[in-house]
């Protein structure tokens, strides 16, 4: 079947002509109308848009143009602003906006040839880590419809769980591609701070957030991230250094690699959690890997840490939505004070009305040194304890998420208790360091993952070695009952 | 409660948002809860650290020409807004 072959596979035969762009483009559409339905996993679907895309792509390979991705559909996060498009970012605010340009990471993918298939539901603005806070409704987990994929990038974790499509883009502040892509038995990588342009990426917290991709496997993975990376004069904290060719490095051998196993990560882990990570650590053990213990004493700040820093970026950020240059207005306003209030009251749902809140708080007058300054310096002994363990270690290796998916509407009215779902994941983005979330196994039927952290820059060694803990094991190639 | 109701009205009007009588009980309860958890860091021993500026040690932010790059989407933009006329963005009257 066309939706269980890996990119490279579906790249070769549409080199070698055995099927075209638009019928693989086709078969995926229809995959999307029949399940999405009860999925949810889309916001926008763009299917004329998506066949007109792949007879482009047809042209330009019959015209002589090769590519790992010419031809092959994907789904973008409904973060990434797509020319024509509705973005509504999961939210009522930009339920009517239309993007007038391109995020960087929609014009490389499209230069290379990806045709879009629509945009992917997610948390409003990011913000979540259940699906359950976008204003288009939460989205199922494929794995047991009853349970949440993860967040915030729940469609885009859904949809390539679902094999809706080949590979989709997701951003990652505190956990949104790891978690959600754990939750559905995905692999998922958050890359290096400043790896991954974030123009036209809508902005939750700019100092944490990141793009990257969810797909089934690592070496598809590795495709789409040699695609997206690079160098972009367009955001400011964009990094200038050259991108490797990351399938080329996926088979290297781990003999000799020196995996850490933070203590942090352990102490308290539930016990078959647990024994599903000592046995990826076997694996990675038997392909030669060695393991020290490692601790990070500051790493339990992370969370607290994170949900000071990400509200008061996010305030700062959302304070755009005003109700005058797009997105939404409220009705009959009385002056310009009630305009600013009720659009934004009206427009905004109530994770992130929390949110802007939190982060108004903290930064306000008599509290600034308290939290921000605090939770800054908290940040900065994170970051040289990741940087010292980075020293003796080539990466750190733990557990993705504490759980499995959980209940929809479980933890929707407990915040505190919801944002420890990110508890393992927060720490690489207050470091800014590459994260990815590989399947390792079943807890009652539900994926778990395993997380890798490597330092700055070193998205080759996770995928390198992800790669190969994926030749080892199938976990990666299950597909949940009825999507087969 | 570490945060009152007035606490709250007071940071909701800060950041300009409308928030009913009905719901503002439960926005008291979460902010609270929210407040307490984040407290935790005032017990935090950060030593002399320097509060952190860039995640990437040593990153400087760049700087560009000032040259003339984009060109003029006045009317692309504006299909985005609730209210424009003849180019200019419509807002309640705000000098009488």
């Amino acid at each position: 079947m066309l939706h269980t072959r890996t990119i490279g596979e579906l790249a070769d035969s549409l080199e070698r002509r055995e099927i075209s762009s638009v019928e693989l483009t086709r078969h995926f559409l229809a995959r999307i109308e029949r399940f999405d339905p009860s999925l949810n996993a889309l916001i926008t679907p763009t299917p004329e848009r998506a066949l007109a895309e792949a007879a482009v792509a047809d042209q330009r390979r019959s015209a002589g143009e090769r590519g790992p991705l010419l031809g092959i559909p994907l789904i973008h996060k409904d973060i990434f602003c797509t020319d024509g498009v509705r973005t509504s970012c999961g939210s009522r605010m930009l339920d009517n906006f239309v993007a007038p340009y391109d995020a960087t990471v929609v014009a490389r993918l499209k230069a290379a040839g990806a045709v879009m298939m629509g945009k992917a539901n997610m948390d409003e603005f990011a913000m979540g880590s259940s699906n359950e806070t976008s204003h288009y409704g939460a989205v199922k987990n494929p794995w047991d419809e009853a349970k949440v994929p993860g967040g915030s990038s729940g469609g885009s974790a859904a949809a390539v769980a679902a094999r809706l499509a080949p590979f989709a883009t997701g951003t990652d502040t505190g956990g949104s591609i790891r978690q959600p892509a754990a939750l559905t038995g995905v692999t998922g990588i958050k890359p290096t701070y400043g790896r991954v342009s974030r123009y036209g990426m809508i902005a939750f917290a700019s100092s944490l957030d990141q793009a990257g991709v969810f797909a089934p496997s690592a070496a598809d993975a590795a495709i789409v991230m040699r695609a997206m990376s690079g160098f972009d004069p367009r955001d400011s904290t964009s990094v200038d250094k050259p991108v490797p060719d990351y399938p080329a490095e996926l088979n290297a051998p781990l003999k000799g690699l020196k995996i850490g196993l933070l203590k942090e990560f352990f102490d308290g882990l539930e016990g078959r959690n647990g024994a599903l990570i000592g046995a990826a650590l076997d694996v990675f053990r038997s392909l030669g890997a060695q393991t020290a213990d490692v601790s990070l004493p500051s790493l339990p700040l992370s969370v607290p840490t994170y949900y000071v820093v990400a509200p008061a970026e996010c305030s700062s950020n959302l304070s755009r939505f005003d109700g005058v240059r797009f997105g939404y207005r409220c009705e009959r306003p009385s002056d310009l004070l009630d305009m600013y209030k009720r659009s934004r009251g009206e427009g905004f749902g109530a994770e992130v009305k929390r949110r802007i809140m939190t982060g108004t708080y903290v930064l306000s007058a008599g509290y600034f040194d308290a939290y921000y300054l605090k939770a800054q310096k908290a940040r900065q002994l994170i970051t040289d304890e990741f940087r010292a363990a980075f020293e003796r270690v080539d990466l750190l290796l733990g557990p993705t998420t504490p759980t499995p998916a959980f209940g929809i509407g479980a933890k929707i009215d407990d915040p505190v208790t919801m944002y420890l779902n990110d508890i393992y994941t927060i720490g690489a983005n207050l470091a800014g360091l590459p994260a990815l979330s590989a399947p390792c196994g079943f807890i009652d039927d539900l994926p778990m993952g395993v997380q890798l952290i490597g330092p700055h820059f070193a998205e080759a060694r996770l995928l390198n070695a992800a790669h190969r803990f994926q030749l080892a094991t199938d976990w990666h190639t299950r597909i949940p009952r009825g999507y087969a | 409660m570490s945060l009152t109701r007035q606490d709250v009205e007071k940071i909701a009007h800060l950041a300009r948002l409308a928030i009913s009588d009905q719901e503002m009980p439960a926005y008291v309860a979460s902010l609270s809860s929210i407040v307490d958890f984040v407290d935790q860091l005032s017990r935090a021993d950060t030593g002399a650290v320097q509060p952190m500026a860039h995640p990437l040690a040593g990153q400087t932010q760049r700087l560009r020409p000032d040259e003339v790059t984009e060109t003029d989407c006045r009317e692309k933009y504006q299909a985005n807004a609730p209210a424009v006329q003849a180019g200019l963005y419509l807002v309640p009257r705000v000098i009488e």
